[in-house]
């Protein structure tokens, strides 16, 4: 009987001691207030696939205060959060938008404090422009083709940003990736990422005005980014097969929407900043059975390679996947992240425009897409 | 009215968990007379037909028969995971010349058992639901009845646990898991858990071949004098829309062999309620219900098999059939709580097994098995329903074929020598692009030897592994995979001790020590893409100390165990991210896992005399079982990640609570049973980087079983201990011995709302009724 009420107790307590987990706000100092016409920027952490982990932290200047996880805090009353997999991170206007791959939305934010404002329902989408009061957000689920395998087209969706609604749909190739507006015209990066080993090798012109695809340039094998700069060339990075074909960055000119050349640096990511293209990129060899990663930097007016380790204090060796990349425009400061194993958290590193370590900061998991808030004045 | 009142009554079946053959250690001649007639009463209570067969007058002391039944039950324990056959009552005789000295060398270190009602009376659906009741046992479990369920032993990962399926290994070389939740308890008659392995010399070489091992036995036929057919037939219903019926029919075809059919029919909707809600400081942020959907389950399973004797051996034949269409229930995101892939699974084997003991000092043991395992993936497209979801489809067919020796010979009285010779031959056929169609063969090579000196035993094994690893084809694409991996062979030891420091006490002492490893899979190998050939057998080094206590008051039983480990698994497989993608990895021996361990298990059991007026003994007992585990499981992978915060390195591993447990009270009077279970596992992290974002909350669940077995035969209703099947006579009415027994549970009785697996919710409340009719 003492036994049964031993249990019993023991029971008790334990019903007892399931507490609600609290995640307090958490803001770190990580520097020294910096005032420029940018206010800060937003750090979008993607989160493990199926894991609902997709968070928000955002830098502030103003005061070198870095907030981890503020969509939470923001919006408390959103059920289950940010969602699964953030894929890009942008503002126009006066809001911020976040794509979130896995939970097929965009999510709708006032950008100047993440409150939610609403979401577009995108399924499978991917990354997101803007254009004269309209998003674009590509996305892989179009229609399918049996051709004689089953094969699902990409599709670039057009959105009327003050009602939230997908206006219309232009059919590009096989699982789109970044997009880039140049003048009246959307380049669409064609991955084929799904499609091993016939990979996609071109780049979608799409014209805005009837919003049909007009062109595809043959560029590579599975292309992931485009930027444009402002001499009119279309940045462009492959991903390549991982196995023959290596990653490489090529160049399109936009005026003649023909492929120009290549530069034989691989790419994971990059950011453009005036004629700079700061890119890292981290490949698989099959001889080390190791990730090889170098962070190089492009001088887009001279089309070629200035250095090859911006990172020049040695700190590099603490980044085990560099994943996020973005540059200031006003201090040049340099921003890189590092994913680590994909499943913990991150962690974002500043370097000066020298390449030397600044400070570093844990984020959420899979640190990766940057937006900056306020205006870009020198 | 009843008189209560307490008698001396031996109490043992229905001991939860661990049973009183673990008293195998004992070596003194009491504690042999004691392990036999518990023993005894348990392999008898634990079938259904000698229900209320126990005698209220046993005790300890040696019955007349004991001699017998010891030979009967030496033969059943050494033998148990390979013969399923139970020698009818009128063939005991010829059994007893089978074992002389075998019954000095029982497993070293005793498993944790369940068996026979306990079992039965556990609200558990698959083989997965009842072993968490073991100690240092953790479940990955998905959720819902046709959801994975995977089990990991002391932390060291799911492919380092074996489990047996009557004797034999059942296999996976395509990713190493073994789904237990597809392993129904219908006709499961006992489970049992090894640490190390089973400190048993004379068995096939694979059983020296895990870190942990499982031992599942089907049901053996077990015939009343006078019977020659036995039917029973289940009906169990409930939440989730289940509908599973189940017929099992056993045939006695002559006094050395018998046969035994079960079939088994699975339907379930798989839906329930889950729910996800946020509190902070009492205040409710958002709560979310929804229903699980794509849990569904149709699952059909036949399983027929022959067992016999002949002089001074034993065989068995088995054929096992199972074919289901599932649902892969996926994460609970935002924005998307409806999933669609589809998962159909054949599997067909056939296995046999022979032993006999041929000359006076040496027995030999056979086992042969052909696997074909077959899987079917669908991830649908479905453009008017959800047209993010990418078309998959993919089919694996596995095949497995294995032959296996073992030999023991006694060169002194207590001092047996072993040598097992098995070999395996695995293939993998899959319609992925671009696969390489890998084969195994593996040779295996064990050789053990048991020795007893006073009250010490020792036993050492060593086993040699040769792996010789082949593809079909060479990969088109991927350099890595235009040759197959290298292959192996290795030598791993063995050691088990045991010490009874007083010949008056039921204590004592026993350590192990184990090396062993795990092959990389076909799919760490020569999966598209992510598969590796370079990669090493992944190893597991275990130290156990341990100590068991036993002891018998009038009424009380009491049974402690407490086992200390350590734990060290190096060239983990882990998959570490490549290349300059998102969601591209490598499988690489990167991984390295150190656990510190206690698992307690206390049982004890009481039973009271009840009377009624007439002066009828109704005995009433109460039986409680407690398992504790600690374990300190920590990653020391990466030294890099070493932030003090957020750092992985030195951290607990994904999953692993500090603290679990479990508890069960079982009581039984008359034709009542009540059971109540309780588990519990602590807090723990989603990943080995232990902040609060990955935190996951206690769960504890308690489950009840009330049921009532309603006599149709002409045996009187007397209850327990009295109805000695001799009331209903010779049996010659085909209905005299039926029974109905009716059984209500209720499961997570609180309605706790859980996750196991992060996004992979769990039921709350749930209800099922089981209807069995045992003719």
């Amino acid at each position: 009987m003492r036994k049964i009420i031993t249990l019993a107790l023991t029971g008790f307590c334990l019903t007892s001691c399931r507490k609600d987990i609290v995640l307090p706000p958490q803001i770190i100092t990580v520097s020294t207030p910096e005032y420029t016409s940018i206010q800060g920027f937003y750090l979008l952490n993607e989160g493990n696939m199926g894991s609902n982990k997709s968070t928000l932290d955002y830098y502030s200047y103003d005061s070198g205060k870095y907030y981890r996880n503020i969509f939470a805090s923001v919006n408390p009353n959103v059920p289950m959060e940010m969602g699964d997999a953030g894929n890009d991170i942008k503002i126009y206007g006066s809001k911020l938008y976040a794509v979130i791959n896995c939970s097929n939305k965009v999510e709708v934010m006032e950008a100047q404090t993440a409150k939610r404002l609403g979401q577009i329902n995108i399924p499978n989408c991917r990354y997101i422009r803007f254009h004269g009061g309209y998003a674009y957000v590509t996305s892989y689920a179009g229609p399918v083709q049996l051709n004689p395998d089953y094969e699902q087209k990409g599709y670039v969706a057009k959105v009327d940003t003050a009602t939230f609604q997908v206006l219309d749909h232009c059919i590009v190739g096989f699982q789109p990736d970044e997009l880039e507006i140049v003048g009246s015209k959307i380049y669409v990066a064609n991955s084929g990422g799904y499609m091993f080993p016939n990979y996609e090798s071109t780049v979608s012109v799409i014209d805005i005005e009837t919003f049909t695809e007009t062109k595809r340039i043959e560029v590579a094998r599975n292309l992931h980014r485009l930027r444009a700069d402002k001499y009119g060339n279309l940045w462009v990075s492959s991903r390549g097969d991982y196995y023959n074909q290596p990653s490489r960055l090529y160049w399109v000119d936009t005026k003649t929407d023909s492929l120009i050349d290549s530069l034989n640096i691989a790419v994971s990511n990059f950011h453009l900043d005036d004629d700079l293209l700061y890119a890292y990129s981290t490949e698989w060899s099959y001889i080390t059975m190791s990730n090889v990663i170098t962070y190089g930097i492009v001088d887009v007016t001279k089309k070629e390679v200035v250095t090859t380790n911006f990172i020049t204090d040695g700190t590099e060796q603490n980044i085990k996947i560099p994943y996020g990349i973005m540059v200031n425009p006003i201090t040049k400061d340099i921003y890189v992240t590092d994913a680590k194993n994909y499943v913990s958290p991150g962690t974002l590193y500043c370097f000066d425009k020298n390449g030397k370590q600044k400070w570093n900061v844990r984020t959420g998991d899979i640190p990766a897409h940057f937006v900056f808030l306020g205006k870009i004045k020198k | 009215m009843f008189l209560i009142r307490t008698s001396f009554l031996l109490l043992s079946a229905l001991l939860p968990v661990q049973t009183f053959a673990q008293s195998s250690e004992q070596s003194s001649e009491q504690a042999e007379q004691s392990l036999v007639q518990s023993s005894e009463q348990s392999s008898e209570q634990s079938s259904e037909q000698s229900f209320g067969q126990a005698q209220p007058s046993h005790n300890t002391q040696p019955s007349p028969d004991s001699t017998h039944s010891l030979d009967k039950v030496t033969v059943e324990l050494r033998n148990y995971e390979t013969i399923r056959h139970t020698p009818p009552p009128d063939s005991t005789h010829s059994l007893n010349e089978v074992t002389v000295e075998g019954n000095r060398y029982k497993e070293i270190i005793p498993s944790q058992k369940l068996q026979g009602e306990q079992l039965e009376s556990l609200s558990s659906f698959s083989v997965a639901d009842a072993i968490r009741y073991f100690s240092g046992v953790q479940i990955k479990d998905y959720g819902g009845i046709g959801g994975l369920k995977t089990v990991d032993i002391r932390s060291m990962g799911t492919n380092h646990l074996g489990v047996f399926y009557d004797g034999i290994q059942l296999g996976n070389a395509q990713n190493g898991q073994i789904d237990l939740g597809k392993f129904s308890l219908d006709n499961i008659e006992e489970i049992s858990l090894y640490n190390g392995q089973k400190s048993e010399i004379f068995q096939p070489a694979k059983d020296f071949g895990s870190s942990g091992t499982i031992y599942l036995r089907t049901r053996r036929p077990n015939f009343d004098s006078g019977k020659k057919t036995n039917i029973k037939i289940y009906f169990r219903t409930g939440s989730f829309e289940l509908a599973n019926p189940s017929i099992l029919w056993e045939q006695k075809i002559s006094n050395n062999i018998n046969s035994s059919l079960n079939a088994e029919y699975i339907y379930s909707s798989g839906k329930y309620k889950y729910r996800y809600r946020k509190v902070e400081n009492g205040v409710v942020l958002w709560d979310t219900i929804g229903v699980r959907h794509n849990g569904d389950i149709n699952a059909l399973r036949v399983e027929g098999s022959v067992n016999g004797i002949v002089e001074q051996g034993l065989w068995n034949a088995k054929a096992y059939f199972y074919n289901s269409e599932k649902g892969i229930p996926g994460a609970i995101v935002n924005n998307k709580t409806m999933n669609w892939q589809r998962q159909w699974d054949r599997n067909f084997f056939a296995q046999g097994s022979f032993q006999k003991q041929f000359f006076k000092n040496y027995e030999m043991l056979v086992n042969v098995k052909y696997a074909n395992d077959w899987m079917h993936y669908l991830n649908p497209y479905l453009p008017n329903i959800d047209s993010s979801s990418l078309r998959i489809d993919n089919t694996f067919l596995q095949q497995e074929i294995y032959t296996s020796i073992a030999n023991k010979y006694a060169i002194f009285p207590n001092w047996d020598v072993n040598l097992s010779l098995d070999y395996q031959w695995n293939i993998l056929d899959a319609d992925l692009r671009d696969f390489v169609f890998p084969q195994r063969n593996t040779i295996l090579l064990a050789g053990a030897s048991a020795f007893e000196w006073k009250w010490f035993k020792i036993q050492v094994s060593v086993l040699g592994t040769f792996v010789l690893e082949k593809i079909t084809r060479a990969s088109e694409y991927n350099p890595q995979q235009q040759q197959s991996a290298d292959n192996t062979m290795k030598w791993t030891p063995a050691i088990f001790l045991s010490y009874q420091p007083s010949l008056h006490h039921k204590f004592n002492l026993r350590a192990f020590y184990k090396r062993i490893f795990r092959m990389p899979t076909f799919n760490d190998l020569y999966y598209t893409d992510i598969g590796n050939i370079d990669l090493k057998p992944e190893y597991t080094t275990q130290y156990n100390v341990g100590l068991q206590y036993q002891k018998e008051f009038k009424i009380v039983q009491l049974n402690f165990t407490a086992d200390a480990y350590y734990n060290d698994v190096t060239n983990k497989i882990i998959a570490v991210p490549k290349g300059n993608s998102q969601y591209r990895w490598m499988m690489m021996n990167l991984g390295r896992v150190k656990i510190v361990g206690v698992d307690v298990v206390a049982q004890t059991g009481l039973t009271f005399a009840t009377y009624s007026r007439s002066g009828t003994l109704y005995p009433l007992q109460i039986n409680f079982g407690l398992n504790y585990t600690y374990q300190s499981a920590r990653d020391f992978s990466d030294p890099n990640d070493n932030d003090p915060e957020a750092g992985t390195y030195g951290r607990q591993i994904a999953y692993i609570p500090w603290h679990n447990g479990s508890a069960i009270v079982n009581m039984s009077w008359r034709l009542w049973e009540l059971n109540y279970s309780f588990i519990y596992v602590g807090e723990r992290y989603h990943v080995s980087s232990n902040i609060r974002e990955n935190y996951e909350q206690p769960w504890y669940t308690h489950d009840f079983t009330l049921g009532k077995t309603f006599k149709i035969g002409k045996g009187k209703d007397t209850g327990k201990g009295k109805d000695t099947g001799k009331n209903t006579g010779k049996g010659k009415k085909f209905f005299a011995h039926t029974k109905i027994k009716i059984s209500m549970e209720i499961n997570n009785i609180f309605n706790q709302y859980y996750d196991v697996v992060v996004r992979y919710p769990m039921p709350g409340r749930n209800y099922k009724l089981i209807i069995m009719v045992d003719i």
